[in-house]
């Protein structure tokens, strides 16, 4: 047996002839990877340790850069870890950071060995245990190694302390009671004068202070002692985020931090650090008027930089600040509007959502033009976005800036024939949406879908289906407005609609039936009226040429009519040939003949529908239209039903409408739906689209909580909105904009587009022009007309969806550390609501005299304490910046505190027990008085 | 977290060193490190080192052939982490001496080691070159 291991010994190969051999592979790596790795799986069963650790570092490299398994070997993981020879442990430790995670099995067996590496005395060992414990620690060995972990918190060894510091981060996560025991140790390495330690501390806190700041404003005197005091750039950096977040919960923080702040921003060379603080300022302090100003400034000495990483951070930060400050944006437009035309997409699309963040009605026609341009000549990536965000910017609250609906109805048109336009469904939305939105914008809503329907070619392209779909929809819908319905129907009957998807050509035949209802009553009408002045009416010579001269009377007409729905336009003035609707039944019975065969059913069941109708009518026209006198009143009787069957206005749906319609009785409507789980328990419910809209122009959003009795639990709440919002993510184009919407995108478009760079400077001066005008003056001079009615609901059928921010996560880890710094008695809901729950002497010494009432002894230690609590100057000189604001914030507390004492007085000897105790646990103890008080917490 | 993963990636896009700070199996270690590196590598000089990439951002810095990527959080620092590449770099070349791809292929457990001891849990925790070098060449002599 020995002498087997030796001859493995010799004839392994070393993780250098690994990689050596590897580089010689040419091809056929895969078989070369494979068989290294049935070496190994031979060689980490030896039992030399030497023989077993070098194969398991040669798996570990093949598993990190190659991407080989290696979960199989974790029980040989575990051996070389246990390893008394530091290289073997290192390899091994290196191992299971790399490999192991919560599921794995063998994490059972490694708490005692990583106990004993943590405890040490080679502090090589202890941090190759931490660097372990950092990236692998469960619940379970964070509760079993907190003990150890607490005391290398304060250990002398910087090298150890400073990594137990960071391993800190995962413990709280995994286990929030370890905040209980190791938080007071972790504040006290904030004030350790080795940069080392507090680099290392305050990451910690920016972490923790991202998920829940408010647990963390009592430690605000100490965070601002760093950033004050600290020279290190990367500490910096961390504390100003650490502000950043606690500012806005606090105000008068944001009044003392602000001017060290400027400081930072003024005398800095570090741009890294500049940058922080702007967008401090810009995020957090943005109510202090000149550092806002001298931070826009700084922002303007950046997007003018070479380095293209300073231009899109200055962008970025510059999108941070358009709703407080506007100004800052126009300030900084012509740079903006250059960054259109830049190099990079990200600054592009940057440069894009800030223009679009500055449009307002008095220029969006001006600047959707000049984007339009733009969009003509981008590659289809940029192209798409920029089409993306004019829809989102002028379909924000139900088309708030938009004022000339008729330019917008054919700007969308145009959108529809920009080649790379693949923004189909927006489109789609939108004109639908306005269409039953905004009356005053049929007429050209259908002289727009008119124009993309007759055009053949479109019917190719794959992306503009959708629009396609909305355009057949609007023509049937609002044909009264058409100026020609026979063009409408050629349009919709051409033989290329063969290339529709059925879905939509289902949409088209249903349009093509409204018009045909449309034409054969105003036929009816018609002849009604002038049955005894026979003259024009039946002579075929006259059809073609009055629809010539029918658009130009039309156009005269129609500003009168738009408001009539069923009043034609078309039968006051011409006729409807005899003849005309004769071959109009002709031809679609032509047509739709072969479509009873169709493969889909609606289409088949429209066609049929359609056929039925047109041979019904034949049938009796043959009799009716020879003697008009006895025309056939079935006939007229039947067509008078369909048309007012669809002359009933469609409007827009109320996102409450459903919880409005009443539960019929005898209807059982389950509270829970937990049974679903027994009978589809493993499919993955798509709870949130269910809630999307029904279709594309219903918006039937359906506001979960509030209108459906099915989903009222309360626990299911929360996760209902986080998937809504998900789903909203993934789906945002299906919901209309609920608020200030930023267009969000995860493409990229590729890094250059070699069309886009002619004549863009033109289109850039031309820009900065016209902004220039328009952002002149703020309102529209010109305008001709007023803004037409757009239809609203009053219970808001636009926002059914609140943004809710996500809760923070962890509840328990800030309950737990709330306890630590507030006091367990102080109760949630007081420390949440009082914004003054800052550390305080003062608050502490009103608790110790409720307590006086019964002891004496303690009457001593408060007289001893009073007056350095009455004479706030006198303590030490690291918390002189912070001292005004906290003695203010004494004062508010010691109302309550009264407040509260008066109530416990009463209830006596007990409470007043407890209360010594919860002062033991209250904060100033860890914050700003360390040696007298005895530790009480441990 | 501050930073989520550290890639070194070469021009031809294979990775040369993968460190995560989170769990991903090997899976989606795999299809993360494609899409990533096809967004990168495509970009060229003159844009910028920033890229948005589902949730979070990738700041990146190339040197010579070697790309190095960093994954980190929405609102991390990104000149910051830019100067985090760029010591770690220096770092490598004052051990190695003038480094280049071969010398992380060879010693990839060593650049782990820097790794490690400037980066821990995804906190950046120690900054200076001596403080990184001292215990790996500490660990060299006593191997």
């Amino acid at each position: 047996m020995a002498g087997s291991s030796i001859m493995e010994n010799l004839f392994q190969r070393t993780l250098e002839d690994l990689i050596k051999g590897m580089r010689l592979q040419l091809i056929g790596e895969s078989t070369f990877i494979s068989k290294a790795t049935e070496e190994i799986r031979r060689e980490i069963k030896s039992t030399d340790h030497h023989t077993k650790s070098t194969a398991l570092l040669k798996l570990c490299y093949l598993s990190a850069v190659h991407g080989v398994d290696m979960s199989w070997a974790c029980f040989h993981v575990v051996e070389v870890m246990s390893s008394s020879r530091f290289a073997q442990k290192r390899i091994g430790y290196h191992a299971a950071s790399q490999s192991f995670h919560d599921d794995t099995p063998v994490l059972l067996l490694i708490t005692n060995q990583l106990r004993k590496d943590l405890s040490s005395a080679n502090h090589f060992e202890v941090s190759l245990a931490l660097e372990c414990l950092s990236r692998i620690a469960t619940p379970d060995l964070a509760r079993d190694l907190t003990p150890e972990l607490f005391n290398l918190l304060s250990t002398a060894r910087v090298f150890v302390r400073k990594k137990a510091i960071a391993v800190v981060l995962r413990l709280f996560d995994k286990y929030p009671d370890a905040v209980r025991v190791c938080f007071k140790r972790l504040v006290e390495n904030l004030e350790s004068s080795d940069p080392q330690v507090v680099t290392a501390v305050i990451g910690v806190f920016c972490e923790l202070a991202a998920k829940d700041p408010r647990s963390y404003l009592p430690l605000a005197p100490e965070f601002y002692r760093i950033l004050v005091d600290s020279k290190n750039n990367w500490i910096l950096i961390k504390v100003l985020k650490v502000f950043a977040k606690l500012a806005p919960l606090e105000p008068r923080l944001g009044k003392r931090i602000v001017e060290p702040v400027c400081e930072h921003m003024r005398r800095s060379g570090a741009k890294s650090l500049v940058f922080e603080c702007v967008r401090t300022v810009l995020t957090s302090l943005s109510g202090y008027e000149s550092a806002v100003k001298l931070a826009v400034e700084k922002v303007r000495e950046l997007v003018d930089d070479q380095d293209p990483n300073l231009r899109y951070l200055a962008l970025h930060v510059l999108s941070v600040a358009v709703p407080e400050h506007l100004w800052a944006v126009l300030e900084n437009k012509e740079a903006v509007i250059k960054s259109l035309s830049d190099e990079d997409s990200n600054i592009k699309i940057e440069s894009l959502r800030l223009l679009m963040a500055m449009v307002s009605e008095s220029h969006l026609a001006d600047i959707s033009r000049v984007l339009l341009n733009y969009a003509l000549k981008s590659d289809p990536e940029f192209c798409n976005e920029i089409l993306g965000s004019i829809l989102t910017t002028c379909g924000r609250n139900v088309y708030e800036i938009v004022d000339d609906f008729d330019w917008y109805v054919s700007l969308l048109g145009e959108m529809a024939t920009i080649p790379n336009c693949q923004k189909g469904e927006e489109i789609e939305t939108q004109l639908v949406d306005i269409g039953m939105r905004v009356r005053d914008a049929r007429m050209q809503l259908v002289q727009v879908g008119r124009d993309l329907l007759i055009d053949p070619a479109l019917l190719g392209n794959v992306h503009l289906h959708r629009i396609l779909c909305a355009a057949a929809w609007v023509a049937g819908e609002y044909v009264e407005v058409a100026s020609n319905p026979f063009e409408l129907m050629d349009a919709l009957l051409q033989p290329r609609t063969s290339l529709l998807p059925p879905s939509i050509r289902a949409v088209y035949i249903n349009a093509a039936f409204k018009i045909l209802i449309f034409c054969l009553d105003c036929y009816l009408l018609q002849n009604e009226g002038s049955k005894y002045e026979q003259d024009a009416g039946f002579n075929p010579r006259n059809t073609t040429e009055s629809f010539d001269d029918l658009s130009a009377e039309n156009g005269i007409e129609r500003v009168a009519t738009h408001d009539q729905t069923i009043t034609p336009t078309f039968v006051e003035k011409k006729n409807f040939m005899h003849e005309s609707i004769v071959n109009l039944l002709n031809r679609i019975e032509l047509i739709f003949g072969p479509l009873i065969a169709n493969q889909d059913v609606d289409v088949l069941e429209r066609a049929q529908n359609m056929l039925s109708l047109v041979l019904l009518i034949k049938g009796e026209n043959d009799n009716s239209f020879q003697d008009v006198d006895k025309k056939d009143t079935r006939v007229s009787a039947i067509i008078k039903l369909m048309r007012d069957a669809f002359t009933m206005e469609l409007g827009p749906v109320s996102t409450s409408a459903q919880g409005r319609v009443a539960v019929p009785d005898g209807l059982v409507l389950k509270e829970n739906l937990g049974d679903l789980h027994a009978i589809c328990g493993d499919i993955e419910l798509p709870s949130s689209s269910s809630f999307s809209t029904a279709g594309p122009h219903l918006t039937a959003t359906s506001d979960a909580s509030s209108s459906n009795p099915l989903i009222n639990e309360e626990s299911g709440a929360l996760n209902e909105s986080t998937s809504l919002i998900e789903h909203r993510k993934r789906h945002g184009l299906y919901y209309l904009p609920s608020e200030k919407s930023e267009i969000v995108t995860d493409e990229y478009p590729p890094a250059n587009d070699p069309k886009s760079n002619s004549n863009i400077n033109d289109e850039a001066s031309e820009l900065v022009k016209l902004t220039e005008q328009s952002l002149l003056l703020k309102k529209r001079t010109n305008q001709t007309k007023p803004r037409p009615v757009v239809v609203k609901l009053d219970d808001g059928d636009v926002a059914p969806i609140s943004v809710q921010r996500p809760e923070p996560r962890g509840d328990s880890l800030s309950g737990a550390i709330k306890d630590v710094l507030l006091g367990s008695e102080t109760g949630p809901s007081m420390s949440q609501s009082n914004p003054y729950d800052k550390s305080s002497r003062k608050q502490k010494e009103k608790k110790k005299l409720g307590t006086n009432v019964q002891s004496e002894m303690k009457e001593n230690v408060v007289d001893a304490e009073k007056p350095d609590s009455e004479n706030p100057n006198s303590s030490g000189k690291n918390h002189g910046h912070t001292r005004e604001r906290r003695h203010r914030g004494k004062e508010k507390i010691v109302e309550g505190e009264e407040h509260d004492q008066r109530g416990k007085k009463k209830s006596g000897h007990r409470h007043s027990r407890r209360k010594t105790h919860q002062r033991a646990k209250s904060p100033l103890n860890v914050v700003s008085q360390t040696p007298e008080i005895p530790d009480f917490l441990l | 977290m501050g930073i989520r993963f550290v890639l070194m990636v070469n021009k031809q896009g294979q990775t040369r060193l993968a460190q995560y700070y989170e769990y991903l199996t090997l899976d989606e270690r795999r299809a993360l490190e494609g899409e990533i590196v096809r967004k990168c590598l495509a970009r060229n000089e003159q844009q910028c080192s920033f890229v948005e990439h589902r949730n979070y951002k990738i700041v990146y810095r190339r040197y010579a052939s070697l790309f190095f990527l960093v994954g980190v959080d929405d609102d991390e620092n990104e000149l910051a982490i830019l100067e985090f590449i760029h010591l770690l770099v220096e770092t490598m070349d004052r051990h190695f001496g003038n480094v280049c791809e071969l010398d992380i292929m060879f010693h990839l457990e060593k650049a782990h080691f820097m790794l490690e001891e400037m980066v821990m849990n995804g906190c950046i925790v120690e900054t200076s070159k001596s403080n990184i070098l001292t215990p790996i060449q500490l660990m060299d002599k006593t191997s």
